[in-house]
């Protein structure tokens, strides 16, 4: 029985001296770091800080810096709101931080110059190797033998740090949520091929463009996909504002001069010339006179 | 000049198998692996092919940059002349492969489905430019003397390596003050499964290699030329033993059958047990590594003054009879389209790969043209041609031991996934030579090599990059 006790007791003192020593070690460690704290402090500028909340923290890399948290040093440090974009962070709240003016920018958005569909654009041969569009691209011009058009491998999906962007497995292209892009121009980046072009958002996300990307001759680009661009010229003739122009065999919608006509849209022979966010053909039509009348 | 009369002095199979078995075989140290050999062609003589109608010829035959064309629409043209011009550092010269008429000067899709620069030319006869001879007649008197001047031929004939790489033979030549060259090796190890033109190539034209390296060994400078050849290839060792006998500078030295025997940096290391350094050239080592058929093409320059029109085609595959598998002579320019129907395409042809099967390219346009160095046309059948899924890595280590650069593929594989391209980069993967073996090995068949090479393109972006900001 006082074996037992014995042994007891000295369970408690060893408890009770572990826990002194490692409570006063403790204490002195606080003592010595706060000292230490006191006399090495860095001064950091407090609105680092609050800058780096106001940006999408994703980390995408897009504006140039390393991440979100360099880039609000670097707004901070210089002092100059123009030093880096995002066009995923609240401005103006960073401006009212910095108690700068904010410049106006443009919400923009990333869009597919490819409309090569699995019926558009038949495959011509099967790939089966490394899931990239990195490694498809150095390999050959695509199982759809365009050698502009997308090569449907998600390089732009596993890019994008918002979820904006997905293939969508009927076309096996990429299809943009205009609601959580902000156009980064990760995706942008990504594409071997310059599919993706980072544009103005529009009047109501409405945006004309022209869904085609290849440079080749009408002849031979309409040989590989029904609806490619073919550079007649015809939409350049039609639109009032001379937004489009023909370059290479290619036609490039200016979204800086359109004013979103559609005039372009039922010209164009290939039906190369795509639209977005218009509301149903309905009202299309009282739009359309609208346009002709301030022209 | 094309229906040359074949010599068939060929020995008794089992004579030159006993032949070689007395022979002491060498082969390079560090990994490789054994692919099945399929040398279905190995005894089918080399046919001329007909010639085409209408040939068209890339400019971009080579490693490097473009040829710029030199002819214009409607200019006529004789076989040999010159109609692309080599202008910068890696380059070589094109010459027209067919008589006729310059139809178009403009892009044509190869074998990827690329644009590159062409020129059509639409046949007419076969009239050859007169400063070539066309005659059979082995000349065995070096024609030009001098180092200089045999180079500058060899770049004016447009000669590249033509072992598949098709680097402008003429720089590997041109040494620098402090470099020197004392042993020319010669590469007739062809370890790609059913490729057989250069087996054929030596049986055919021995004597012709044999005074191509004699000139090659002026040009270098170095006293003596060694031929590494694979042991499955007993004919063509006995005729190169038999040969080399009138040639005190040429040696042959027979290697273990093993892939990437023929790889510059392997046979360096098979043969003369030298290690090329990281990111080196074999002069590095004094070496200088050949083609054997790129010394034939060296022998038909300087002693026929003959560019390099025509190539080595060997068609062959799984999933064709094997009486169809044939060695063809063709012009550059013929479309691939005439070649494979020639021999007909069978039913389960499921991928048709140009330049052998380990780093041969599957073709994805058939509307194509043949170029320089094009080796084989391998029709794969259904079952070979589709990739087995890929299975999660079993850290299993077998890519790690066949790597003949003694590299880690999979970690280069995982690297290139997570885009850790300073990883990759220490750990060696701009040295990868892309053989494939480790793909080939891999028992959960995953892409190694894919990955590695977007990693290689990007890591060597980088690197140059960074090489500029310095």
């Amino acid at each position: 029985m006082r074996c037992i006790i014995s042994r007891r007791n000295m369970a408690t003192t060893t408890i009770i001296y572990a826990a002194l020593t490692v409570g006063v070690t403790g204490m002195v460690a606080a003592v010595i770091l706060y000292f230490v704290s006191k006399v090495f402090y860095v001064e950091e500028d407090p609105r680092i800080d609050l800058v780096q909340d106001c940006l999408p923290n994703a980390n995408c890399g897009g504006c140039g810096f390393a991440g979100c948290r360099a880039m609000a040093e670097a707004i901070v440090t210089t002092n100059d709101l123009n030093v880096a974009y995002c066009p995923g962070s609240d401005l103006e709240k960073i401006a009212e931080i910095m108690s700068l003016n904010a410049v106006a920018h443009e919400p923009q958005v990333s869009v597919v110059r490819c409309n090569g569909t699995c019926e558009n654009a038949p495959a011509r041969s099967f790939y089966d190797s490394a899931l990239t569009c990195a490694f498809a691209n150095t390999l050959f011009a695509g199982e759809k033998a365009c050698p502009y058009g997308c090569l449907g491998c998600g390089d732009c999906v596993s890019a994008c740090q918002f979820d904006a962007i997905k293939i969508d497995p009927a076309t096996h292209l990429p299809v943009v949520d205009d609601g959580l892009c902000v156009g980064c121009k990760a995706c942008a980046n990504a594409c071997p091929r310059n599919v993706i072009e980072i544009r103005d958002k529009g009047k109501n996300g409405r945006r004309v463009f022209v869904a085609c990307h290849n440079n080749e001759k009408g002849a031979v680009a309409k040989k590989h996909c029904a609806v490619a661009c073919i550079g007649c010229g015809k939409c350049a003739r039609v639109c009032p504002f001379e937004a489009i122009t023909i370059d290479n065999s290619l036609a490039y919608i200016d979204y800086k001069k359109c004013k979103a006509c559609r005039k372009c849209v039922d010209e164009c022979p290939s039906g190369a010339i795509l639209t977005a966010n218009f509301p149903p053909k309905k009202a299309v039509v009282v739009e359309k006179e609208e346009v002709v009348a301030e022209a | 000049m094309e229906n040359e009369n074949i010599i068939e002095i060929e020995h008794k199979l089992e004579d030159s198998i006993k032949f070689v078995k007395g022979m002491k075989r060498k082969t390079f140290s560090m990994g490789g692996v054994h692919p099945d050999g399929n040398k279905f062609a190995h005894s089918a003589p080399v046919e001329t092919f007909p010639l085409p109608d209408e040939a068209v010829v890339y400019m971009t035959q080579h490693l490097g940059s473009p040829a710029t064309p030199v002819v214009k629409k409607g200019d006529k043209v004789k076989v040999g002349q010159l109609i692309g011009k080599a202008e910068s550092f890696v380059c070589a010269n094109i010459h027209a492969p067919v008589s006729g008429v310059v139809t178009k000067v403009d892009t044509a899709r190869d074998i990827t489905g690329y644009h590159r620069p062409a020129i059509f030319i639409k046949r007419e006869g076969d009239e050859w430019d007169e400063s070539i001879d066309t005659s059979l007649d082995i000349i065995r008197d070096i024609k030009l003397k001098t180092k200089e001047e045999i180079i500058e031929r060899i770049k004016d004939r447009g000669v590249v390596g033509l072992g598949g790489a098709c680097f402008p033979t003429h720089i590997k030549y041109m040494l620098k003050p402090d470099q020197k060259c004392d042993v020319l090796i010669v590469n007739a190890a062809e370890c790609e499964p059913y490729i057989s033109t250069d087996n054929r190539v030596i049986i055919e034209r021995c004597e012709q290699c044999m005074i191509g390296i004699e000139i090659a060994l002026i040009a270098s400078g170095a006293p003596k030329a060694i031929i590494g050849i694979e042991a499955n290839k007993p004919q063509a060792i006995k005729m190169l033993v038999e040969t080399a006998k009138r040639y005190p500078n040429i040696e042959v030295q027979p290697l273990n059958i093993k892939y990437p025997q023929g790889a510059e940096k392997q046979l360096i290391k098979a043969i003369t047990g030298r290690s090329v350094p990281n990111g080196g050239l074999p002069i590095a080592v004094g070496c200088i590594v050949n083609n054997i058929t790129t010394m034939y093409a060296i022998y038909l320059a300087v002693q026929k003054n003959k560019p390099i029109v025509q190539t080595y085609t060997t068609v062959s595959g799984r999933s064709l009879p094997e009486e169809q598998c044939k060695n063809y002579r063709l012009r550059i320019g013929t479309p691939i389209l005439d070649v494979l129907n020639s021999v007909g395409i069978p039913d389960d042809t499921g991928k048709i790969i140009s330049g052998g099967p380990m780093m041969g390219k599957a073709i994805s346009n058939l509307e194509a043209y043949t170029a320089k160095g094009m080796s084989s046309l391998l029709f794969m059948n259904d079952e070979e041609s589709a990739r087995k899924e890929a299975q999660p890595c079993l850290r299993c280590g077998k890519c790690v031991s066949v790597c003949p650069m003694g590299l880690e593929p999979y970690m280069l594989h995982t690297f290139t996934d997570l885009k850790r391209w300073d990883d990759a980069e220490s750990y060696g993967i701009m040295n990868c030579i892309e053989c494939g073996s480790c793909s080939f090995i891999c028992p959960s068949n995953r892409p190694i090599l894919d990955m590695i090479r977007v990693g290689k393109a990007k890591v060597g972006g980088i690197i140059r990059a960074r090489a500029v900001k310095q």
